[in-house]
């Protein structure tokens, strides 16, 4: 045993650990609670309501004067009260169902969802000399050369939770929701799948720490402003760049199963899709996962198209990376930008779904086969033509 | 990777196979093979190609078995009614085909030009790639080289490379091939408004 345990790299192992807790559990699952939170104010703005205003600790329980508002702002702990309420809410197993797969259905939307962080670059590297490592930790859990192809791989399994859900649940507008929500998915990976390769093709690379370096220093893929982003070449290939990102964006938001393309659930129609049979936590299991697929799905377009971690306008303010001489604070610079970024995208994500209406199935089908398919294969046809003329370096 | 991990997704990789014949729920042999193709990505890991084990996942647990899934849940296939009855020709049949997979698989890995090396002994030697991948001038694709040189292999990167110059006219012919099956698809499964089959 002792021969097994030899050759493991005991730092390397605890700094991927920590890694992983504080990237996974200490910031996408709280940015779940901050989308919530963001959702319900954003929207209440969008539709000229107050929203959730008042919640705070509730201390008036405890004989005082006033709940306590943090920041002075109210109803920041309304996502806590939604945790609550869904913890003591009673969980409830319809007699009819598959138990088992009943069971599976929920985790197999959450653990897929969180895997997928694994290799988001949300950082460049953080110099920690005062803790004793010679080495800069590279701000990403694992530095893999096939980063964006194994957050598809893992997000496509994602799609088991919601048709075992549909299926096991033994009801039939669930089932519909499951029905659905495979076709729609596996539709849409196409298209997702095929609006980023003339991204791998102007970058030459698919592993996304070198690819957020690339733009760090010449440009972001959408914004080429600095650096060798000011050449031609790069303003002829933000033609079909534009047009990878759009198709992206809205193929993310057919995956991540948001408005308008949340037929899954389509509560006019299905009652509730596919977790119409869930209460409590396997309901909230169900929340979790796709908002942390929607806080996945942001940071991989920012990774992508808008520089990641890569403060804007940086090799002209000096703030831009330089790989193994990055001090401590632009490290925390760069992983406070990548939030930054993650969070505008988000608040993009809300300000869709309450600004257009839901497609009908037939629409969303025809959508994304006959347009959305068509489209991203031309643009990497157009994207290989004109780098002939247009290579980057 | 340590042994151990290769003991557990070998596991995995043959446990969840095994699940596949032996459940009788669809659903349960459906996800199994789901479950045995992971294990199978996770090996393809452990030998350093990421980009396999990565496909692995996307296309084969992530897509096709999705489509079974779908398949079976469409046409509501409820537990085999038959318990207990063996049909010996099936089981006869798999051995036999498993046989000469086996018999196959060990005749083409004993010719290939390093099958005598164990794993220890043939390490991957990144940097003299590298220099190699130089010395070829104007066929160099500077992004395969550097990364070489860097000490990773960019194993999806040298697939794309041989996948389309050295064997360019066999991928043109898996294409219309894939295209011919599309049409015919297409073809069968559209029905005609006149005079449809009875279905």
């Amino acid at each position: 045993m002792a021969a097994i345990f030899a050759n493991i790299d005991l730092t390397f192992l605890i700094v991927s650990l920590v890694k992983i807790v504080g990237f996974t559990f200490a910031a996408v699952l709280p940015l779940v609670t901050v989308c919530v939170y963001l959702e319900r104010r954003f929207s209440a703005v969008i539709q000229d309501r107050v929203g959730p205003n008042r919640v705070g600790i509730p201390l008036t329980l405890l004989g005082f004067k006033k709940d306590i508002q943090i920041f002075g702002i109210g109803g920041l702990f309304q996502a806590a009260a939604d945790g609550v309420k869904f913890i003591l809410k009673e969980d409830f197993t319809p007699k009819m169902v598959n138990t088992f797969y009943f069971w599976l259905a929920p985790c197999l939307t959450v653990v897929p969802a969180l895997l997928t962080c694994a290799v988001l670059p949300f950082g460049s590297e953080l110099d920690l000399s005062l803790l004793g490592l010679a080495q800069p930790v590279k701000a990403v859990i694992a530095d893999l050369n096939v980063g964006p192809l194994y957050t598809f791989a893992i997000a496509s399994l994602g799609v088991y939770g919601i048709v075992l859900a549909g299926w096991a649940s033994n009801s039939k507008y669930p089932f519909l929701g499951g029905v659905r929500s495979s076709a729609q998915m596996i539709s849409y990976e196409i298209s997702l799948g095929l609006s980023i390769i003339p991204v791998f093709m102007v970058f030459g690379e698919m592993n996304l720490p070198k690819i957020t370096q690339f733009q760090d220093a010449h440009g972001w893929l959408i914004l080429p402003l600095w650096g060798d982003g000011l050449s031609l070449g790069r303003w002829v290939l933000w033609i079909p760049m534009i047009i990878s990102f759009l198709i992206f964006t809205v193929a993310m938001f057919a995956e991540t199963n948001r408005l308008p393309f949340d037929l899954a659930e389509c509560e006019t129609e299905l009652v509730g899709g596919y977790h119409t049979e869930y209460s409590s936590m396997k309901f909230a299991l169900f929340f979790m996962g796709e908002y942390a697929a929607m806080i996945i799905g942001s940071g991989l377009a920012v990774t992508l198209f808008l520089g990641g971690w890569s403060i804007p306008f940086a090799p002209l303010l000096g703030l831009d990376f330089k790989a193994g001489a990055t001090p401590l604070w632009l490290g925390l610079l760069h992983i406070a930008t990548f939030f930054a970024k993650v969070l505008g995208f988000i608040l993009f994500f809300i300000l869709i779904r309450w600004s257009l209406p839901r497609f009908r199935f037939d629409q969303l089908m025809k959508f994304g086969w006959l347009f959305m398919f068509e489209a991203a294969l031309a643009n990497v046809l157009l994207t290989a033509v004109l780098m002939i003329w247009f290579p980057v370096k | 990777m340590p042994p151990l991990l290769f003991f557990l997704f070998a596991l995995i990789t043959l446990g969840f196979g095994l699940n596949v014949v032996i459940a009788r729920n669809p659903v349960t042999s459906a996800l199994s093979l789901a479950v045995s193709f992971v294990g199978l990505a996770a090996l393809f890991l452990s030998l350093d190609a990421f980009f396999i084990g990565t496909l692995q996942v996307l296309v084969y647990a992530g897509a096709v078995m999705v489509l079974f899934l779908f398949i079976i849940m469409l046409m509501d296939i409820k537990e085999e009614a038959d318990h207990g009855r063996t049909n010996l020709a099936a089981i006869a049949a798999g051995v036999a085909v498993a046989a000469i997979l086996a018999v196959q698989i060990a005749t083409v890995s004993g010719r290939l030009p390093e099958s005598a090396a164990t794993t220890r002994s043939a390490a991957l030697k990144l940097q003299e790639a590298g220099a190699r991948w130089e010395a070829l001038g104007s066929k160099n694709l500077p992004t395969i080289s550097n990364d070489l040189k860097a000490g990773s292999l960019p194993d999806a990167k040298l697939m794309g490379d041989t996948l389309f110059s050295k064997y360019a006219f066999h991928l043109q012919v898996v294409g219309l091939l894939l295209l011919v099956g599309t049409v015919g698809v297409v073809a069968l499964s559209k029905r005609d408004k006149e005079g449809s089959s009875p279905s």
